[in-house]
């Protein structure tokens, strides 16, 4: 088993939970994992075309799968899977879109 | 047999040879960065002015600091106020084993009164020797990195939970010039983390109560207000002139906007965002390492970008990645240490861990690859999505 760990914006669609421990030998299983658990997570991270959106990062450990073999990349066990979408907060309180 | 100050020194010119006022400016001018140039004089001396190239060491530290200024055989010319010290300089120099050794004839008084140019250093004033006496002590800042920090200018985007703490150290460091975007004035709900500002404050402009709060820390600071938000209009022209961006901002727009002016600019900018418990933070060196977009290619949808209004933050947060920001610049300003260029540093709040993840150069990227065309695009829109409503309120 591996350990998923979810990004703030991810955790009301898989119950609060700030990690998962999921099964799966490759980054598209342990995914495809998550998403049978929690069909809000495929919603929020993968296209209609059923491709994983462009906004998402997903890091194997410390690097970016990108540079890896995708969702091919194997995963073993003990191995930490990172889903990681960019954060805007940092400044104020005036409105994004005036 | 005690020997008088006038026996060492004839004893001196019998083995260390004087050159004159116009020998040392002709070599100087033949053949520059040939013969080093050693004043061992006293440092309030050397601080009214010395011989253009000259390389400080004085007399007291000569013995234990001179390898590291110049090697054994290297021809060396020493220079004091009078050309006393120096003899005797040179001759503890040859009995440490440097061999082309000669001392300047009456010293930098002739030097000066014979018209040759005079260097002044640059100096802290009592007063800022005392206020950054700890970055003196650090061997990475010293002096020199001081005086570099006093020259620098910092463009801080947002005056809010990431811009209180990063601009309030930055200042306290005694960057000289803190440039501060933002349109928004203080409001109650925002002294829970932003602590530049204060309760009687309320309903001032962020930069203009910031401004009050970093001069009355450091009169050495000069203080910028820009009430504005970051449009691609006015990006370029804010940028002008700053030597770094610290992003604090609290929209994807702005950001975008920032990681391509970046670039246009060849601008350091130093990130860091936040949302409840959880902090990122990393160095985008324009075209030197991958930028913003290398890593986030595209802004995620409203629906997952919710603002820290939506969602909420840890005051605690924006103080911890605030200050990593702060921390970040002033190594990119000094050229010290390792900065996060190149990595991605996630920080938990929740759980206390810090997580760094590699960043690397994307080929493809549609803003710094070798194919990218460099273009302001309308962010606002793009980032609002197909189907989406205005992000609303943020941070
Ligand atoms: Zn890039």
């Amino acid at each position: 088993m591996s350990t998923v760990r979810i990004p703030p914006v991810l955790r009301p669609a898989v119950g609060g939970a700030r990690e998962l421990s999921v099964e799966g030998a490759t980054v598209g299983e342990v995914l495809e994992s998550i998403y049978s658990d929690h069909p809000e997570v495929r919603a929020q991270l993968v296209t209609d075309g059923g491709e994983l959106h462009r906004f998402v990062n997903i890091y194997l450990n410390d690097e970016d799968v990108r540079m890896l073999d995708w969702l091919d990349t194997p995963v073993e066990d003990r191995d930490t899977l990172l889903i990681l979408p960019a954060m805007a907060g940092g400044a104020s309180a005036s409105p994004a879109h005036p | 047999m005690a020997r008088s100050y006038q026996e060492l020194l004839a004893e001196a010119r019998e083995v260390i040879p004087e050159i004159t006022v116009a020998e040392l400016a002709e070599s100087v001018s033949a053949d520059p960065g040939t013969l080093h140039i050693i004043d061992v004089r006293e440092q309030s001396e050397w601080d009214e002015g010395y011989v253009p190239g000259s390389v400080h060491v004085p007399r007291g530290f000569l013995e234990s600091r001179i390898a590291g200024v110049v090697g054994p055989d290297e021809p060396l010319v020493l220079v004091c106020a009078g050309g006393h010290r120096s003899l005797l300089a040179g001759q503890t120099l040859r009995n440490m084993g440097f061999s082309n050794v000669s001392s300047l004839v009456g010293g930098f008084t002739r030097w000066k009164q014979s018209g040759q140019d005079v260097a002044v250093p640059r100096t802290l004033s009592g007063d800022q020797r005392s206020r950054y006496s700890r970055h003196l002590l650090i061997p990475e800042v010293g002096e020199a990195g001081q005086l570099k920090l006093l020259d620098s200018k910092v463009l801080m985007i947002g005056a809010g939970g990431l811009g209180s703490p990063a601009a309030y150290y930055l200042a306290a460091a005694g960057v000289g010039t803190i440039g501060l975007v933002d349109d928004d004035v203080v409001d109650a709900s925002n002294l829970q983390r932003q602590i530049i500002h204060t309760t009687d404050r309320v309903g001032m402009l962020k930069g203009e109560s910031a401004k009050i709060a970093i001069e009355a820390l450091n009169p050495d600071v000069q203080v910028n207000v820009h009430a504005t938000r970051v449009t691609r209009e006015n990006v370029l022209e804010l940028i002008a002139g700053y030597d770094l961006i610290v992003d604090g901002a609290d929209n994807f727009p702005t950001r975008y906007l920032l990681a391509d002016a970046s670039l246009m600019t060849g601008t350091p900018l130093v990130h860091a965002s936040i949302l409840r418990f959880e902090g990122h933070a990393s160095v985008f060196m324009p075209h030197d390492g991958p930028c913003y977009r290398c890593l986030f290619p595209e802004p995620p949808p409203p629906a997952l970008a919710p603002s820290c209004g939506e969602a909420g933050v840890l005051g605690v947060l924006c103080g911890v990645m605030g200050n990593i920001q702060a921390n970040e610049a002033i190594k990119v300003l000094l050229g010290i240490g390792d900065t996060l260029a190149g990595r991605l540093l996630v920080y938990d709040a929740l759980g206390m861990t810090f997580t760094e993840l590699k960043v690397r150069r994307d080929p493809n990227c549609p803003a710094c690859g070798p194919d990218a065309t460099l273009e302001f695009r309308d962010y606002e829109a793009w980032c609002a999505g197909p189907h989406a409503n205005p992000v609303g309120v943020s941070t």
